[in-house]
C-alpha cells in the first residue's frame, strides 16, 4: 500500500510537471498578443466578442482602470447570477420546474460563483435549474477563472514592464483566457468525462424501479460541460450536492486522475508563463519548486492519516488493514473506486489549489487528515493555488521573503531587479493581512453568537473546526466545506457571502496597485550584493516564510480544533 | 460607458460560455457516446431498472448488498446525493459502525474480518460498488440463498470486479447491481433458502 501510494501521487506529480512547462509558454505567447496554432479558429471569434462588447483591446490600462473594470465585469455578473437564481422558475430548461432561490442563498451562491469560491449552501439536484447550471453557475466557472488568470499575467506584467505607467488591457486578457485556455480544455476533457460516464443532456430526472421493486429517481443533466471547467477552472462547485465523490461527477479511476491534473495545470503552467514573461525561466521553476515541496508534504501527511484510520472504528469491530482486496483506512465519507490514496490525494489537490471539489467528505476525515486541507487554505490558496490568484499570492510572498532576507543581511531587497520598498510592502503587507483578518474576527463572533453555534452538527472540537473551516475557505475562496456544518441560513449565508468577497476583492487591489508600482519603476542591475532567487536558498527561504506566516497566525486557532481532537480520538474520547 | 462594455462582455460570453459551449458538448456527446451522455442506464424486460454509476439498495440476502448510504432518508436517494458529515470523534457514527457490525455478522455467519467500506457511508451516498473483499463476504449467503456454488457466484463478481486503472490509479471495485444482475440471470427465480 505505501508503495503504491508513492508510486500514484509520484506519477501525478510528474505528470502535472510535464504538462505545465508547455501549457505555460503557451499562455506567455496567448497574453503577449504572440500567434498561436489556434489563432485561425479564435481570431475571428476573439474579433467579434471585442465589437459586440465595444472594447478597444489594444489601448492600454493603468492598475486603477484594469481593478476598475475587473470590478465592474465582477459586479454586473453577481448582479445577472442573483437575478437569474430569483427568476429561473420562468426561465427555461427548468425540467423539474424548481422554483426561485430564496434571496439570501442566491446572494450567498451569487457572491460564491462571483468570487471562484463556489461555496455551495445548496444541493444542486433539487435547487437549481440545468438553465441556471449552465448560463448563470458554469458562465462563472470561466469568467471567474478568466479574471483571476488577467490579474496574475497583469502582475507578472508589473515586474516584467520597466517604467511603463499601464499593465495590460483587462478585457483583452479575459477573453483571451477564455478563449485560448479555458474554452479547448474544458472541451476536450468534458468529451472525455461523458466517455467515462459523465451525463450530458437536459432530459428530466429518470424514474426507475430498482432490481427490488423499489422506486428511485436519478438525478442528472448537462454535468460534464460543467464538470470540466469546474476543475480546470478551479471553481469547484458541484453540479450534484455529493460533488466529484458522486458517481456522475467522476466515475473511474482514469475520470478521477484527469480531473485532479485539471485542478492544477493551469495553476502550475502559470508558474512558468511568469519565468517565460520576466525572462528567467528558472524564477518560475524556483516558485514552482516551493509549490511542489509544499503540496508533497500535505499529500503525504493527509494519506498517512487516513490511512491509519480511526482507532474508534477499529474497536467498533471494523478492519481498517489495506490489502489487495480493499483499501482499509478511514473509508467513512469515501468511495471505493478512489480508496484512502485518491481521495486524500484529491482532497489535498482541491484545497492547495483553492479549487474546493470533494471526491470525499472532508468533515469525515480523521482530524490531521482534515487539518491539511484546513491549513493548505491557511497558507493563502498559494501552494498553485486558484487560477492565477495562486500565482499573484505566491509572488507577494515572494516579494516578503525578498524583504526579509534583505533586512537580514541589511540591504535594500530587490526582486527581478525590481527594488522593493515602502509602498510595495505595505501593499504586500496589507494583502497577507486581510485575509486571516476577514477568516478570524467572522468565526469568533460566529463561536459566540447562537445563530454561529446552531449551524455546527458534530459536536466538541470537531463543532470548532467546521466553522474555522468555513471562514478560511470563503476568504480562500475555496469552497470546499465540512459540509455537515448547517450554512444554509440568513446567518451563514450574508456572513460568508461577505468574507468571500473581501477574500477576492479586497485582496485583488491591493495586489493590482502593487503590480502598477512595480511597472512603474526601473530595474537596477544584478551585483554581487543581489539575492538570487532563481536558486534552491530562495526556495528553501520561501517555503520558510510561508510557513511561519501561516503558523504565527493560525496555529492557536487550528490547537483547538483539529489538534485537540486528534488527541481525543487516540486516547478514545468520544462527542 | 466603462458600465456598459461590462454588461455587453457579460451577455457575450454567457452566450458562448454558458449555452453555446453546453449546447455544443451536448451535441457531441450524444453523438460519441450516447449511452454514457444519458446517464450509463440499464434495461432489464424494456424498463429502465438502474444505472450502472449509481449504487441502489439491496436487502434480500439472495443480493450482494452496497454501502450504507446517507443518501436520502432511505439510503440511495439519487436526488440526494451526499455522506454523512459525522466526525471521526462523533459517538453517532461510531455507534452507527458497531451496529452495522453485528448486524452484518449476524447475516453472515463465519465473518472474520468486517471490511470497513461495507461499515461507512461513502461520500456521494450513490456508490455503485463495495471493495472485493466486501464482496467475498458476502458470497457464501448469496450462493445459499439462491442454491447456487460458492464458485459459481465467486466467478460472477469476479467478472464484475473493476480493477485499477492501469495497476495503479484507483481501488478495485465490485459493481453491486451489475452483479446483482448477473445473478438474476443465472437463477432467475429465488429459491427458498435453506434449513
Amino acid at each position: 500500500m505505501l508503495l503504491n501510494a508513492l508510486i500514484q501521487i509520484g506519477l501525478f506529480t510528474l505528470i502535472v510537471t510535464a504538462i505545465s512547462v508547455p501549457l505555460g509558454l503557451y499562455m506567455a505567447r496567448v497574453f503577449a498578443g504572440e500567434p498561436t496554432f489556434a489563432d485561425p479558429l479564435l481570431k475571428p471569434l476573439e474579433r467579434l466578442i471585442y465589437s459586440l462588447a465595444g472594447v478597444h483591446p489594444e489601448s492600454e490600462q493603468t492598475w486603477v482602470e484594469y481593478a476598475i473594470a475587473m470590478l465592474l465585469f465582477s459586479a454586473v455578473g453577481m448582479l445577472v447570477l442573483y437575478a437569474m437564481q430569483r427568476l429561473q422558475g420562468w426561465l427555461p430548461l427548468n425540467p423539474q420546474s424548481l422554483g426561485a432561490v430564496a434571496p439570501d442563498l442566491a446572494f450567498n451562491t451569487a457572491a460564491s460563483f462571483t468570487t471562484n469560491t463556489n461555496w455551495q449552501a445548496y444541493a444542486g439536484e433539487t435547487t437549481m435549474s440545468y438553465f441556471t447550471q449552465m448560463a448563470g453557475l458554469a458562465f462563472h466557472n470561466f469568467v471567474s477563472a478568466a479574471a483571476g488568470i488577467a490579474v496574475a499575467i497583469a502582475v507578472i506584467r508589473g515586474f516584467a514592464r520597466r517604467g511603463m505607467k499601464t499593465i495590460g488591457n483587462f478585457w483583452f486578457d479575459l477573453v483571451r483566457a477564455t478563449l485560448w485556455v479555458l474554452l479547448p480544455l474544458s472541451a476536450i476533457l468534458a468529451l472525455v468525462l461523458i466517455g467515462q460516464g459523465v451525463p450530458q443532456n437536459f432530459s428530466p430526472y429518470t424514474q426507475v424501479k430498482t432490481v427490488e421493486g423499489a422506486a428511485q429517481v436519478i438525478a442528472q443533466g448537462p454535468v460534464a460541460s460543467q464538470e470540466a471547467i469546474k476543475e480546470l477552472g478551479t471553481n469547484g462547485g458541484g453540479f450534484f450536492n455529493a460533488n466529484s465523490a458522486h458517481p456522475y461527477e467522476n466515475p473511474t479511476p482514469l475520470a478521477n486522475l484527469l480531473e485532479m491534473i485539471a485542478i492544477l495545470a493551469i495553476g502550475a503552467a502559470l508558474t512558468h508563463t511568469f519565468g517565460q514573461m520576466v525572462g528567467d525561466r528558472r524564477q518560475g521553476w524556483a516558485l514552482y519548486g516551493a509549490m511542489v515541496i509544499l503540496f508533497l508534504a500535505g499529500a503525504a501527511i493527509t494519506t498517512w492519516s487516513e490511512q491509519r484510520g480511526n482507532p474508534m472504528l477499529a474497536a467498533a469491530g471494523a478492519s481498517e488493514q489495506a490489502s489487495a482486496m480493499q483499501s482499509g483506512g478511514n473509508m467513512e465519507g469515501k468511495e471505493v473506486r478512489f480508496g484512502i490514496v485518491d481521495s486524500a490525494l484529491w482532497d489535498t489537490i482541491t484545497t492547495d489549489a483553492s479549487c474546493g471539489a470533494v471526491n470525499a467528505m472532508i468533515d469525515s476525515f480523521t482530524p490531521l487528515g482534515g487539518m491539511i486541507p484546513l491549513l493548505n487554505i491557511q497558507i493563502g490558496e498559494i501552494i498553485f493555488g486558484g487560477v492565477g490568484s495562486g500565482l499573484y499570492g505566491m509572488l507577494v510572498m515572494a516579494v516578503l521573503a525578498v524583504f526579509i532576507a534583505g533586512l537580514m543581511v541589511g540591504r535594500t531587497p530587490e526582486y527581478l531587479g525590481k527594488k522593493i520598498e515602502g509602498r510595495e510592502m505595505k501593499l504586500a503587507m496589507l494583502f497577507i493581512l486581510i485575509f486571516p483578518t476577514v477568516i478570524l474576527l467572522p468565526a469568533a463572533i460566529a463561536l459566540v453568537t447562537s445563530a454561529g453555534l446552531a449551524g455546527i452538527s458534530n459536536p466538541g472540537p470537531h463543532g470548532f473546526t467546521q466553522i474555522l473551516y468555513a471562514y478560511t475557505e470563503a476568504a480562500g475562496n475555496n469552497g470546499s466545506a465540512f459540509g455537515g456544518l448547517n450554512a444554509n441560513t440568513s446567518f451563514y449565508n450574508v456572513t460568508l457571502a461577505a468574507v468571500m468577497l473581501c477574500g477576492r476583492f479586497l485582496m485583488k487591489v491591493p495586489v493590482l496597485a502593487l503590480a502598477g508600482s512595480l511597472a512603474a519603476k526601473r530595474t537596477v542591475p544584478v551585483s554581487a550584493g543581489t539575492f538570487p532567487t532563481n536558486g534552491a536558498v530562495f526556495v528553501i527561504l520561501l517555503i520558510g516564510v510561508i510557513l511561519i506566516v501561516a503558523a504565527l497566525t493560525f496555529f492557536p486557532a487550528d490547537a483547538l480544533g483539529p489538534i485537540v481532537e486528534h488527541l481525543a480520538m487516540v486516547h478514545g474520547r468520544l462527542y | 460607458m466603462r458600465l456598459l462594455i461590462a454588461l455587453r462582455m457579460t451577455i457575450v460570453l454567457t452566450v458562448l460560455t454558458g449555452i453555446a459551449y453546453p449546447l455544443a458538448i451536448t451535441g457531441l456527446g450524444a453523438l460519441i457516446f450516447p449511452a454514457q451522455a444519458r446517464g450509463s442506464l440499464i434495461e432489464r424486460h424494456g424498463a429502465i431498472v438502474g444505472s450502472a454509476l449509481i449504487g441502489q439498495n439491496f436487502s434480500a440476502s439472495r443480493y450482494f448488498h452496497g454501502r450504507p448510504s446517507a443518501a436520502g432518508d432511505a439510503g440511495y436517494d439519487a436526488t440526494a446525493s451526499g455522506g454523512s458529515n459525522l466526525g471521526p470523534t462523533n459517538k453517532v457514527l461510531i455507534a452507527a459502525v458497531s451496529a452495522r457490525v453485528r448486524s452484518l455478522v449476524e447475516k453472515n455467519p463465519g465473518t472474520t474480518a468486517v471490511p470497513i467500506d461495507l461499515v461507512t457511508t461513502s461520500g456521494s451516498g450513490l456508490d455503485p460498488e463495495v471493495s472485493p473483499a466486501a464482496a467475498d463476504l458476502q458470497i457464501a449467503r448469496v450462493a445459499r440463498a439462491r442454491g447456487l456454488s460458492e464458485d459459481q457466484v465467486r466467478d460472477l463478481v469476479r467478472a464484475n470486479t473493476r480493477p485499477r486503472l492501469a495497476g495503479l490509479f484507483g481501488e478495485p471495485g465490485v459493481n453491486v447491481l451489475l452483479v446483482n444482475l448477473a445473478l438474476d440471470r443465472v437463477s432467475a427465480s429465488p429459491r427458498p433458502a435453506g434449513p
